[in-house]
């Protein structure tokens, strides 16, 4: 199948290299210490983050814990998703590692840290969107991070590089990796994929992977300062 | 550029979930004309003077795709909207447009009126589809109109009424194809037209009778939703339908829902389907499924009867033969157990360009004017086509090309227009390029792109070669090549050396293509594509550029050449201690013709020691055939001949059959010794993605015919395996001494061809090569003149490191293609060579009536089937006259036995006897020569 057309367009009218439309919206949830509705095109996830005091736990740094789900809605087929099934269960993990390496753990003895991640609309690169809402989700609730970790995908179909694949791309099979980094630190935490890519390939995509990381990461600054402006002024200081 | 400019949603509706997909519009699309001021003119494809700029709709470049393509059309915007919609209805009309986009020498341009944010339209409340597209491609039209000012008029060109009124409202110049061909000028342009179906334009005077006096003459076919519905509940079976080769009346739909293949008798049940469409089929009831009407030669509608050919060479190309032997042996009661069917219904046409000529017709009164013709084409498997033509007068003797565009209920044959003219019957150079056409076979020199990817001439070895440590150097070893008389694109040679303990030093060294020949070039993207060089009888259409074939390739003799070995160490007895492949350079000391070795290693004054190596390696070889026939490899025969062509006019001089020396056997045997071991050594390495060759085993249908013939004649014969096949095809002496021969053509016949394939694809026991009874098998020898080859050598070369494996290999699907479309190629090249040897034969016989000797090799009821073994050909002898049907009793078909006896006992004729015949060229009609055998 044709991904990108001779014209050099994606199906959705990207070009091989341009980013989907990202928007966040910070505090979708009231009652928790942090959370962030965010959305990467039709990839939509809501985050929150809760924080509590457990003395009896480890004393010297905090405890992190991630629960990701699917809404039933989440695809179109509407069916019920199992709860704890291997992948939630897996992409848990990937989400709570990758937080707890920027983290700053060491400064919050005896607490825990629950992110929350629940996906509400999937349309490819969900691992992603859900790793770039914890990053806010936590930024909103304060927590110490050494930097804000990012991620993003790309792929390689049409022997095209590919910028954050979407649901059409991704199910037409060719390798996609999901790339996670410090961008400030210029420090990969993540990378992840299951398919096979010569090594020089892989370099370019992978490159194509970190620059998206790193647009993001400026989006997701400019976001926390237009909402610490709002707080200031809320303040009213 | 991260970001996009605005933002729509689109909406599709799939069967039952909605699906929503991001759609963003941009600013960035430009034009496409030089001279615009406002857009970016990099990549700007239309004329800079362009005075009038062409729109296109969807069903005018569908339908007028031939129109397209002729240079008399120019400065064309193509929108995204029109080339979806034509790549959802015609794979093969969106590869010509394509093709035509990406010419540089066309000034076709691509306009992405979809991701435009001035071009988007979304579709309003109510709207089809199509008229959403129709309304989007006025908007885009308009578009350009407003964009490029008054001094370019924007034309759009379309035949559907409404959509050309709603144009013309909205201030949009519009026109029809017809109006807007003639209004260009050239009346040979009009012939290229698609004639509109009656119900697009109001005339009905497209045949002399009216509609109502018109008889229906096929059944409807079924709408898509209820042949959906039908295949889902068993009613229908759904298929490729193919036509036998040998008689258009009766063809096959493969069904795998009954396992089966379902066959159709007659045009009224195949009901307008061509060859290759996938049909739907409705099975027939049990007591209408037809005897073996087949068992006669002629047919009864069409003036149409059984050609001279070649030999067929493998079951593929053999006409298919329904085996009586079924519905015999079940008892008089049984009808037949082959199931029939009628085609209810067409899933997909596979509707392209056909060869052939007009059927004679005397000239109407007045020239110059419309004229009706029917088409017939010379591939028999498709029916007559009407076209309408001006120009009859030229056309009555010329070969030409007609494609087809539509067929409804009320004509017996499906309507088409003339594409292009190709010569003069007869002319053989018209044929030979009938020949090509016909196999789909590109003949076109090579294009600038690709020449630019040839190392400069005159080449030899750089020292950057010697100096490659990949690159072993082998000029010292007496190195030399064993070819046909003639050949310049050597890719093999070969040498051998006795070594201190005994043992010998075996080499195959063949030419290093993928040295010059480096992944994605367009000289790499071409010669995928070719596949495979074609062998005509008077002409070689090659795969690689000639400099590569002939000079820097060929491993010729007495040069430096770049060469890829395999270097076995073997005993006396021939067994393999170890194997090494390397990249080296060579310097053969010898071209040898395959008579000349003969000719040395028969002279037993000649002690040199190039002899001596000759000789060493025959020995070599004769343990290694004598191996590989006791594990159970077949020796197979076919018939091919070789033409003596005048140099002066190419025409053939003395036809012959091709003679086998031991020789060539030598060589094909450490080929395929090389063959084997490269085989073993790049699965070992790239198990998912190694390009391998098999041979299927055949079924017990395929070799029915055989058996049939072999009991007929008392021989009794062991298929089980390959092994006792060849067991038994030993033990097949008659008293003739052809007899031997005789029936291992035959059993070709029965075969399959060998195909490749990814060995991603099947599992390890699928590997299996029947023919060579090895467990694998590919091609490496000959990189020149097959792609499949060179893709070996990239293989191996990977994996000893020397050369990263391209991207190529990770793409299981796309290796899968190449593989599938080798084997096309593959095939079509032989059926090219056979087809011209087919004219050839005909050109000869043409001044040389012949008698000669030829053997029955099938029965029919009205004659045989007889086999020319001198001259290689096959064809049917007739015992009673043509037409003459209802005489027909005189002769009686004895099936167990094989025979055909005059009623009264007089005469009879069994399978594989002896007949003397006559072959004389005879021309029913005038430019239809064809070749008659006749008994003497």
């Amino acid at each position: 199948m044709e991904f990108v057309s001779p014209e050099g367009f994606r199906l959705d009218g990207r070009r091989p290299m341009e980013m989907r439309q990202i928007r966040a919206e910070i505090g979708a949830v009231a009652n928790a210490d942090g959370s962030v509705v965010f959305e990467m095109g039709n990839t939509k996830v809501i985050a929150a983050v809760y924080v509590q005091n457990r003395s009896q736990q480890i004393n010297d740094q905090a405890l992190v814990r991630c629960e990701y789900s699917m809404a039933n809605f989440s695809t179109g087929d509407h069916m019920r998703k199992p709860k704890g099934d291997r992948q939630s269960t897996e992409i848990s993990l990937v989400i709570r590692q990758t937080m707890e390496a920027c983290i700053m753990t060491n400064l919050m003895p005896r607490s825990q840290i629950d992110i929350f991640v629940q996906v509400l609309q999937a349309d490819g690169g969900t691992r992603s969107v859900c790793i770039n809402a914890a990053t806010l989700a936590l930024a909103d609730a304060g927590i110490p991070m050494c930097d804000l970790v990012t991620s993003c995908s790309a792929g390689y179909l049409n022997s095209t590089p590919l910028l954050y694949l979407n649901y059409v791309e991704d199910s037409a099979g060719g390798p996609d990796f999901t790339v996670g980094i410090l961008p400030k630190l210029d420090k990969v935490t993540l990378l992840q994929t299951d398919a096979k890519l010569p090594i020089d390939m892989f370099e370019n995509v992978m490159q194509l992977a970190i620059e998206g990381c790193k647009a993001v990461a400026n989006y997701i600054r400019e976001v926390l300062q237009e909402n610490t402006k709002q707080l200031e002024c809320r303040r009213g200081t | 550029m991260l970001q996009s400019k605005s933002f729509v949603r689109k909406t599709k509706q799939g069967k039952v979930i909605k699906v929503v997909r991001e759609h963003y519009l941009r600013d960035d699309i430009y034009c496409g004309a030089p001279f615009c001021n406002i857009c970016d003119s990099k990549s700007a494809r239309l004329s800079s003077s362009a005075s009038t700029i062409l729109i296109f709709d969807t069903n005018v470049v569908l339908n007028q795709i031939d129109l397209l393509e002729n240079p008399a059309i120019d400065d064309v915007v193509i929108l995204s909207v029109v080339l979806e919609e034509v790549k959802n209805k015609n794979l093969s009309v969106y590869n010509r447009i394509r093709a035509l986009c990406s010419n540089s020498t066309r000034k076709f341009f691509v306009f992405s009126n979809e991701y435009h944010r001035d071009t988007y339209v979304k579709a309003m409340v109510g709207e089809s589809p199509n008229d959403r597209n129709d309304r989007a491609i006025r908007v885009a039209a308009q578009w350009y109109k407003n964009h490029l000012g008054d001094a370019t008029r924007v034309l759009l060109i379309t035949n559907d009424r409404e959509n050309k009124r709603k144009a013309t409202e909205e201030g949009i110049s519009a026109e029809t194809v017809e109006s807007f061909v003639k209004s260009l000028g050239q009346p040979g342009l009009l012939d290229l037209l698609v004639q509109p179906r009656s119900e697009d334009v109001g005339m009905e005077e497209v045949e002399d009778l009216r509609p109502s006096k018109r008889k229906i003459l096929y059944t409807e076919h079924k709408p898509m939703s209820e042949i959906t519905a039908g295949l889902h509940c068993g009613i229908f079976h759904q298929g490729k339908l193919r036509v036998n080769r040998y008689n258009p009346f009766e063809a096959y739909v493969g069904s795998e829902s009954i396992g089966d293949e379902i066959i159709i008798y007659g045009r009224v049940n195949m009901n307008r389907a061509f060859d290759g469409d996938i049909v739907a089929v409705e099975l027939l009831p049990q007591d209408q499924w037809h005897e073996e009407k087949s068992l006669s030669i002629a047919d009864e509608e069409d003036e149409e009867e059984e050609d001279v050919h070649l030999v067929p060479s493998s079951a593929d190309d053999a006409p298919r033969v329904p085996n009586p032997a079924q519905g015999s042996a079940g008892g008089a009661n049984t009808v037949s157990s082959r199931p029939s069917g009628r085609i209810v219904g067409i899933i997909k046409r596979n509707w392209h360009s056909y060869c052939g000529s007009l059927e004679p017709m005397p000239m109407p009164a007045g020239t110059g004017g419309v004229a009706y013709a029917l088409f017939v084409s010379k591939d028999r498997r498709f029916p007559k086509i009407r076209i309408q033509t001006r120009q009859l007068g030229n056309l009555l003797d010329k070969r030409i090309i007609v494609a087809v565009d539509s067929w409804d209920r009320l004509s017996r044959y499906p309507s088409g227009h003339y594409v292009r003219t190709i010569g003069v019957i007869g002319d053989r150079e018209t044929e030979s390029e009938v020949v090509l056409i016909e196999n789909d076979i590109d003949s076109r020199p090579f294009t600038s792109q690709v020449l630019s990817c040839l190392p400069p001439l005159p080449w030899s070895v750089s020292s950057e070669d010697l100096a490659n440590p990949m690159r072993q150097d082998l000029r010292h070893i007496r190195v030399f090549s064993v070819d046909p008389p003639g050949c310049k694109d050597i890719d093999d040679a070969l040498h051998c050396t006795a070594l201190p303990n005994g043992n010998f030093e075996v080499g195959v060294h063949i030419a290093d293509v993928t040295n010059f020949v480096h992944p994605g070039t367009p000289l790499d993207d071409e010669a995928t594509q070719r596949g495979t060089s074609v062998y005509l009888v008077e002409r070689r259409i090659d795969m690689l550029p000639k400099p590569l074939t002939e000079d820097i390739c060929s491993l010729r003799a007495d040069v430096e050449r770049l060469a890829f070995s395999v270097v076995w160490e073997m005993t006396p007895e021939a067994e393999i201690i170890s194997t090494r492949f390397t990249k080296s350079m060579i310097k053969s000391c010898a071209a040898l013709s395959y008579v000349e070795a003969q000719a040395r290693m028969d002279d037993s004054r000649l002690m040199d020691p190039l002899t001596t190596d000759l000789r060493n390696m025959n020995a070599l070889a004769k343990v290694m055939r004598q191996r590989r026939i006791d594990r159970g490899a077949l020796t197979l025969a076919s018939a091919e001949v070789k033409f003596q062509i005048d140099t002066e006019t190419h025409d053939p001089l003395d036809i012959g059959m091709y003679q086998i020396r031991e020789a060539n056997q030598m060589v094909e045997e450490f080929m395929l010794a090389a063959n084997i071991s490269v085989a073993a050594k790049i699965l070992e390495h790239f198990p998912p993605c190694s390009l391998l060759r098999r041979h299927p085993s055949p079924t017990k249908e395929m070799l029915e015919p055989l058996l049939r013939t072999a009991a007929a004649v008392g021989l009794h014969l062991d298929v089980s395996t390959s092994k006792a096949l060849a067991d038994s095809l030993d033990c097949a002496v008659g008293d003739d001494p052809y007899f031997n021969k005789l029936i291992r053509i035959l059993a070709t016949r029965c075969m399959t061809q060998a195909v490749y394939f990814c060995s991603g694809d099947l599992s390890p026991q699928e590997f299996y090569h029947y023919g060579l009874s090895a467990p694998l098998y590919t091609h490496f020898t000959s990189p020149i003149r097959r792609y499949a080859d060179v893709v070996v050598h990239r293989l191996l070369a990977a994996s000893l490191g020397i050369y990263k494996l391209p991207a190529i290999f990770q793409d299981r699907p796309q290796l899968t293609s190449i593989a599938d479309n080798l084997n096309y190629r593959h095939r079509n090249a032989q059926m090219a060579s056979r087809a011209s040897v087919e004219v050839h034969t005909l050109i000869y016989f043409r001044k040389r009536p012949t008698d000669t000797e030829a053997r029955i090799v099938k029965i029919r009821s009205n004659g045989f089937i007889v086999f020319v073994p001198k001259y290689g050909i096959e064809g049917p002898v007739y015992l009673t006259a043509r037409g003459d049907k209802g005489g027909g009793g005189e002769w009686l078909v004895d099936e167990q036995q094989q025979k055909v006896k005059k009623s009264d006992g007089s005469i009879s004729y069994g399978v594989l006897q002896t007949v003397r015949i006559h072959m004389e060229v005879v021309e029913p009609q005038p430019n239809r020569p064809k070749l008659q055998l006749t008994l003497m």
